[in-house]
């Protein structure tokens, strides 16, 4: 019996029956939607439809209903970016495996680590060769994705994680091609171009089905079920409270009984609680802007993938920032910081509110060579209101 | 009872503190003291002086005794919160519609705040004519409205290799249930004309997002011509910023990571893209390494929210609720099942309503509780006459190694003192 997951694979029904089929829900005891209202009828010789097309000054647009404006090829050029396996998307351009492995470095490795290894719980690139049978496999793109423009096309859009879209298609090939050595699939010397990007062959590329679920299982599943005595005997064979991973809801929202019954919104509360008491000690100081902090704290969103603040802060991808105001540049404990922040740590370099207002409008130019990925703060206020969120972590 | 049980630790104290209050409750209730209850004999503040004015609350929350029905995280299932799941308090909540506020979160490169001013949807690629849209645009087309489910592929997904979470929100909240009003896609399809792509048979769409991981899925031409919506609101309200404010898709009955959020672009193929969601992620490996592609629908599933081990029964031996949730991306439920032996025994559980084509049923079995302990099951069926699987059968045929589309009979082992622990059995 053909399922309605299989119905665009087996092609058993044309698509034109669909169309006109229109709405498959009309038996949900639903009325029709009108394909096209009377009152749409006249179409484009509706004078007040031609008016609107002219006054917006684009190329005439009928459709049904008349709705939207035609899509400037400049339009389509700045968002059409997805590349499909047979290249098409593609742009021109070319990199090298060695101009990759800077670029890795910079942009990639304080995720991917240096070696597209993997750091922590980020992903993993590179390694995983024959495993995929095994009981744990490792997917990475050598291992496991069947196509390299799929690689290209995430790197291009989606990539670095928190500044996606600011590599250059040449920098796209670069990494596209580091990627592809580290998985040993490529040369040192090898350059990665649109000439020669559709000769790369990927391991897996044979290594996927359509989904058969119709065949291998909807048969075996379905039909009457045994209401009575189906089986002799039930023994636990597994129990969750053994391997005791469950996060402890007490930490989520429910709170003790004598905890204030107000505080029920957890880790936000828990920020707010702290910036009103750091604004009473800091009223006599009178340098310390609460509302300001209020606004920081949201634009610190941008830097918590990378960067803990508050109690048990711990360095992750980025170093931890408690006290960051009066701390010498890159001297955060156990992070290992890049060379420049070393050197300027050496040198002498205190975090406060001008050196901080450099670094976050422009990071790679505060500090060429830093590992933070951050394209940095555009707005001068941001930087101001995200200043004064960290001040409410340093004593 | 061993101290190194964390989640029924919870369970406990919750079970204990709440029992002491209904005890004391139904101690006065049931078998009134000579004094009778106080919350009857004397007049209480609340019948005396004034409650809350209008206004108080523009726009109301739950009140605060609901505090602890929120969504909730696993931490150590991701890298980071920006690109993370949570999951929807099932367990808490009766009926079928899920309230926006406590529905599952999934982000790939966080919850972007966008304005309907900003909004902007482009289709492109084979079409007669490429049209942008401004979200004004979109409203003026006819709306539909409908109620649909929308599961992560990847829910019950910690659970392959055996049991591990405990409690249906973490095993089974990647869902949530709401009723769309939008725009058919076909309708925005036609409004730019497939005349170009010819025959449409083996024709695709490619839809993506406006956040930076650009998250996107190629559709058959036949799904996007069939059910799917472009929708405004959910519930009777505007989209949460977290499910995809100001415009999402609705693609019914498949894998919620193709309900593109902040839908910017639909573009016409000839051929699926083949994005990274759809080839490194949301494929099934099976137990030779063989990976499934382009498993869509979610097939029939169910799972009792209550008892489970956050919703414990706390009243003793006498009349009980069972109740849970049922459905399936291939259409409605037709019929639930609950063991209460771990799978020897079944009795047909009442729907409390007619399932509806891929949206949520809840189901009710109500039973004279002996207080002895339960393995508690629920097996959904729907109208094409699967029946949901075992975990072994699933192994069986998939292997240990998948992730996604676990639609494995659920049990949990309720014990005489009311706590209930995810478990499997034989």
């Amino acid at each position: 019996m053909s399922k309605s997951l299989n119905l665009y694979i087996g092609g058993a029904v044309a698509t034109a029956v669909a169309l006109t089929f229109a709405a498959n829900f009309a038996d949900r005891n639903v009325s029709q939607v009108p394909e096209k209202p009377a009152v749409m009828s006249a179409g484009a010789s509706n004078p007040d439809m031609l008016f609107i097309a002219a006054a917006n000054a684009a190329p005439e647009h009928v459709g049904v209903f008349g709705l939207g404006r035609v899509a400037l090829p400049e339009e389509v050029h700045a968002w059409d970016l997805d590349i499909s396996p047979d290249g098409t998307g593609l742009p021109a351009g070319e990199g090298s495996v060695l101009d990759g492995e800077e670029l890795f470095s910079e942009n990639c490795a304080i995720c991917h680590g240096e070696f597209a290894e993997g750091v922590d719980n980020w992903p993993k690139l590179a390694g995983g060769d024959d495993t995929l049978a095994d009981d744990d496999p490792l997917k990475t793109v050598g291992s496991y994705w069947p196509y390299l423009s799929t690689t290209f096309d995430y790197v291009r859009r989606s990539m670095p994680f928190g500044n996606a879209q600011s590599l250059t298609d040449d920098e796209v090939y670069a990494i596209v091609a580091y990627i592809l050595y580290s998985n040993y699939l490529v040369e040192e010397e090898f350059v990665l171009s649109s000439d020669n990007f559709l000769d790369v062959e990927m391991p897996n590329a044979e290594g996927f089905i359509v989904d058969n679920r119709d065949e291998a299982e909807y048969a075996l599943w379905t039909g009457e079920p045994c209401m009575s005595d189906c089986k002799d005997s039930v023994e636990i064979t597994m129990r969750a409270a053994v391997l005791d991973v469950t996060p402890d809801e007490t930490l989520a929202g429910q709170q003790d009984e004598d905890d204030d019954a107000n505080d029920h919104d957890g880790a936000d509360d828990d920020a707010m609680d702290t910036l009103s008491e750091e604004t009473e000690t800091a009223t006599e100081s009178a340098s310390f802007d609460a509302e300001l902090a209020a606004k920081g704290e949201k634009v610190f969103k941008k830097c918590k993938a990378c960067h803990q603040v508050g109690d048990d802060a711990k360095n992750r991808t980025g170093p931890q920032l408690n006290d960051l105001l009066g701390r010498t540049a890159g001297s955060a404990d156990g992070f290992k910081y890049s060379k420049t922040f070393t050197e300027l740590g050496s040198s002498g370099t205190v975090w406060n509110d001008e050196t901080l207002a450099a670094f976050l409008a422009n990071p790679k130019a505060f500090a060429k060579g830093t590992k933070m990925s951050f394209a940095g703060l555009k707005k001068e206020n941001d930087v101001q209101a995200v200043t004064e969120y960290l001040k409410s972590f340093s004593d | 009872m061993s101290d190194s049980i964390k989640g029924p630790k919870t369970s406990r104290r919750q079970f204990l503190t709440g029992a002491a209050s209904v005890g004391a409750g139904a101690l006065a209730a049931g078998s009134a003291n000579a004094a009778g209850d106080p919350l009857i004999t004397e007049v209480q503040d609340w019948a005396s002086g004034f409650g809350a004015g209008v206004d108080e609350v523009p726009y109301g929350l739950p009140i605060e005794f609901e505090s602890d029905v929120i969504r909730r995280n696993v931490p150590w299932l991701t890298a980071d919160a920006i690109s993370s799941i949570n999951f929807t308090p099932i367990h808490a909540l009766d009926g079928t519609i899920t309230p926006q506020g406590c529905a599952f979160e999934r982000h790939h490169s966080g919850s972007i705040e966008m304005r309907k001013q900003d909004y902007r949807l482009m289709i492109n690629g084979l079409v007669d004519t490429p049209l942008v849209f401004s979200y004004d645009d979109l409203v003026r087309f006819p709306r539909e409205n409908h109620t649909y489910f929308c599961e992560c592929a990847a829910n019950t997904g910690m659970e392959w290799a055996g049991a591990q979470l405990n409690g249906a929100q973490f095993t089974h909240g990647m869902i949530h249930n709401m009723e769309y009003s939008g725009v058919s896609l076909r309708t925005i399809l036609q409004e730019a004309g497939l005349d170009a792509a010819g025959d449409l048979k083996d024709k695709w769409v490619y839809v993506e997002g406006a956040d930076a991981s650009s998250n996107g899925r190629s559709i058959p031409m036949e799904k996007a011509l069939d059910d799917c919506l472009v929708a405004f609101t959910a519930n009777g309200e505007a989209l949460r910023q977290e499910h995809g404010y100001p415009v999402r898709l609705v693609v019914p009955g498949w894998e919620g990571n193709m309900w593109i959020k902040w839908i910017r672009r639909i573009e016409v193929t000839d051929a699926p893209v083949e994005s990274r969601e759809e080839t490194s992620k949301y494929t099934d490996t099976q137990e030779n390494g063989i990976s499934r592609k382009w498993t869509w629908a979610m097939d029939a599933k169910s799972v009792v929210t209550s008892p489970s081990p956050q919703a414990p029964i706390k009243h003793g031996p006498g009349p009980l609720v069972i109740t849970g949730l049922a459905w399936s991306g291939h259409g409605a439920i037709k019929r639930v099942d609950v063991s209460i032996d771990g799978g020897k025994n079944w009795q047909e559980a009442r729907l409390a309503a007619p399932g509806e084509k891929m949206a949520l049923s809840r189901f009710y079995l109500d039973i004279d509780w002996d207080g002895s302990e339960m393995f508690l099951q629920s097996r959904a069926m729907d109208e094409t006459g699967y029946v949901q699987p075992t975990k072994t059968q699933l192994r069986d045929v998939r292997g240990l190694n998948s992730i996604y589309h676990n639609n494995c009979i659920q049990t949990w082992w309720v014990k005489s003192t009311g706590e209930a622990e995810n478990v499997e059995v034989s």
